[in-house]
């Protein structure tokens, strides 16, 4: 018995030691070597040992501790009646979370590089609330979801550097720009299905960066946009002394000029916007609309039978989703000062619908879980360099492994008996 | 009050409905009874609006709505359960019943859920449970109260009995009545248990490969030898 179950899980990892050598041989195996003879093709055969060999061994050790533990309940998927005890500690998470969020930049620890860092996650965590919308309440597959948030970008970009108008004023209308987009995308494609809708919308991101990339004139190509205008406060800028006619944030409560005043309010202020999503999409799917967007995800047939019209279903879900990314992209292109083509590519659409899918689709704590693991992780571990993307690929086959439905998947309903409303 | 004239329809080349002539008066049950692959299912979604007819009219109240969206449809009065269910498996049963009355004035939501509660007692019991996994005559009656959440005029009903214990069978059926008869909702119901559907219709159809072949009131098809051998005794061995 024992014997062969270990037999076969040698012959698991043997055929998973196979495999990985073949990947690993073009990926690893070779390297340019630039010497003074001029280039020349290296190889790097222990690259590929050990890579093998770690696969190998991870297999091995996978297959056995699978095999002689008996199957867990959790890997069925969950039944039954709602789990009472993950739902009544889910919105007390939810509020410590919050709260973490809210006093993160007076805690002791927190430095300006900390407080940097919390607004990247958090302007991640706001994009996989806007794609929540999209993939996880609506189930429809959007691959191309960073072309709204390219579309917010510039449009507060182009609006502030070409006319001058402040970021609040450019904010909604790059919100609702982007959810034009949406909708002008959304007409033709809503009605494909799956992964037909899922390469579309990988086009059309590409396109949309495309476009950014070659029409000079007005994007500046791949130069992109510099000296974008950075957020004020009612007017107060945060910098060391005001031109004419304005006066300065430090200036305004009698502090001492730091830079980290502007970090902190920027923090702020993605916190503000990221929660406003988290807020709307909370109470929207408590309304017939968000009601709708699930009901649809579940059953098109039965949705149209009910009355419901699936593409104006459909068009909302994706416009309000490419409105969040909007926002989301102003706030970005104004932290950044500084926006390009470069900031845009498939990758981008990938990570975010990566929080989504790990944070276990329609999970909003999920959403904040997974986007603290795929960029809060890799903005630490930033000493390890090279091997990031690795480390970031291994944590993912790791949660593929030990909770293959995301890591919060257990939807919880939007209404409960004796909350009649 | 629903008249179907010449209805044609089909799905690309192939063609399930050749002509079907078919009345519901207003405040009966109307009972469609066909073997596998009749058209039974294809004639109450082309009733719908999806797939669309090829030619023929449907007519609501005398409105024709043979060329209206699905969605259009089911706001005029009509509602359709359709076959095999199709509730609503990750959500309550709750949030279920409250899918079915998005077309319906939402002032009454709260009257209208007493009501399908008082009909279906068990879903009462388990109105945080999830649709997905209630029992098959569960989700059958949540698939009709979800219907009659939109306070339909008429019902259309695709093999309620689809699946279930004789004694469910039974007692879906008793509901079906009483909604006719308590809330004056108009069915038209599509069935292959001949016998408990055509004893419960005023007024039944016999459907054979997309023609209408039989029609009568329930006790003459009934009592008719051919339907006998054919739809009650064996079940299509003669
Ligand atoms: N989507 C479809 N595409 C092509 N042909 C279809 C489709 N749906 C049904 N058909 C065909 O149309 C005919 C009628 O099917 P329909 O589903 O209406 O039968 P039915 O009377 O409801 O049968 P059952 O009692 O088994 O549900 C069948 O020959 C079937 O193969
Ligand atoms: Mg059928």
């Amino acid at each position: 018995m024992a014997g062969a179950v270990l037999a076969g899980a040698l012959r698991e990892a043997l055929a998973a030691a196979v495999v990985a050598a073949g990947l690993a041989l073009p990926l690893l195996g070779f390297r340019l070597v630039d010497s003074s003879q001029g280039l020349s093709l290296g190889t790097r055969l222990d690259w590929v040992a050990w890579a093998a060999l770690a696969v190998g061994l991870g297999r091995f050790l996978l297959t056995l501790s699978r095999r002689l533990r008996p199957a867990s309940p959790r890997h069925r998927p969950s039944a039954g009646a709602v789990p009472a005890q993950a739902d009544r500690l889910r919105p007390w998470a939810g509020w410590a979370l919050a709260g973490l969020a809210v006093t993160l930049p007076f805690l002791p620890f927190a430095d300006r590089n900390l407080v940097d860092k919390a607004t990247l996650v958090l302007i991640y965590v706001m994009l996989g609330w806007g794609l929540n919308i999209v993939v996880g309440l609506a189930g429809l597959l959007d691959l191309g979801f960073v072309a709204f948030y390219a579309v917010g970008a510039y449009s507060y970009a182009l609006l502030s550097t070409g006319l001058g108008w402040s970021f609040w004023i450019c904010l909604p209308l790059a919100g609702l720009f982007a959810a034009g987009f949406g909708v002008a995308l959304g007409f033709p494609v809503l009605r494909l299905r799956g992964d037909y809708l899922a390469i579309v919308t990988l086009g059309f991101g590409e396109i949309v960066r495309v476009v950014l990339q070659n029409w000079q004139d007005l994007t500046g190509g791949p130069n992109g946009i510099s000296a974008i205008p950075r957020p004020t406060l009612f007017g107060l800028r945060f910098a060391a002394n005001a031109p004419e006619g304005h006066r300065t944030f430090a200036d305004f409560f009698g502090l001492p000029f730091s830079g980290e005043h502007r970090v902190i309010f920027l923090y702020f202020v993605i916190l503000g916007l990221a929660l406003l999503t988290n807020l709307f999409t909370l109470r929207i799917r408590r309304l017939p609309v968000g009601r709708a967007w699930e009901a649809l995800r579940e059953d098109e047939i039965a949705c149209r039978s009910l009355g419901l019209n699936p593409t104006n279903i459909k068009l909302s879900a994706f416009a309000l989703g490419a409105m969040f990314a909007g926002f989301a992209g102003s706030f970005f292109a104004t932290r950044q000062g500084f926006i390009s083509p470069e900031s845009f590519t498939f990758i981008e659409s990938a990570v975010i619908l990566a929080i989504v899918v790990l944070g276990g689709m329609g999970s909003q704590i999920g959403v904040v879980l997974a986007a603290l693991l795929l960029v809060g992780l890799p903005e630490w571990f930033r000493d390890l360099q090279q091997y990031r993307m690795l480390a970031f690929g291994g944590a993912m086959v790791l949660i593929m492994l030990w909770k293959p439905s995301g890591l919060l998947s257990d939807r919880s309903p939007t209404i409960r008996l004796g909350d009649r409303r | 009050m629903l008249r179907v004239e010449n209805l044609h329809s089909g799905y690309g080349r192939i063609q399930a409905l050749h002509g079907i002539d078919v009345q519901v008066p207003e405040g009966e049950i109307v009972t469609l009874i066909g073997a596998n692959g009749a058209g039974k299912t294809t004639l109450l979604m082309t009733i719908c609006g999806n797939p669309r007819a090829t030619a023929g009219r449907v007519l609501l109240d005398g409105q024709d709505i043979t060329r209206l969206p699905t969605h259009r449809i089911a706001r005029l009065g009509l509602a359709h359960s359709p076959e095999g269910r199709r509730i609503f498996p990750r959500m309550s049963v709750h949030e279920n019943l409250q899918m079915g009355a998005v077309v319906a004035d939402s002032r009454h939501q709260a009257d209208d859920l007493e009501r399908v509660l008082a009909l279906f007692p068990r879903l009462k019991e388990r109105l945080n449970q999830r649709g997905g996994t209630l029992s098959g005559g569960e989700q059958q009656m949540l698939a009709i109260g979800r219907a009659l959440m939109s306070r339909p005029r008429i019902l259309l009903l695709d093999e309620p009995s689809l699946g279930l214990a004789p004694l469910v069978v039974r007692h879906i059926f008793d509901l079906i009545a009483r909604i006719n008869r308590e809330q004056k909702v108009t069915v038209f119901l599509v069935e292959q248990n001949a016998f408990h559907a055509l004893k419960l219709a005023h007024r039944g159809y016999v459907l054979v490969n997309g023609r209408v072949m039989l029609s009568g009131s329930g006790a003459e098809l009934l009592n008719n030898p051919d339907i006998r051998s054919h739809y009650l005794e064996g079940g299509g061995a003669a």
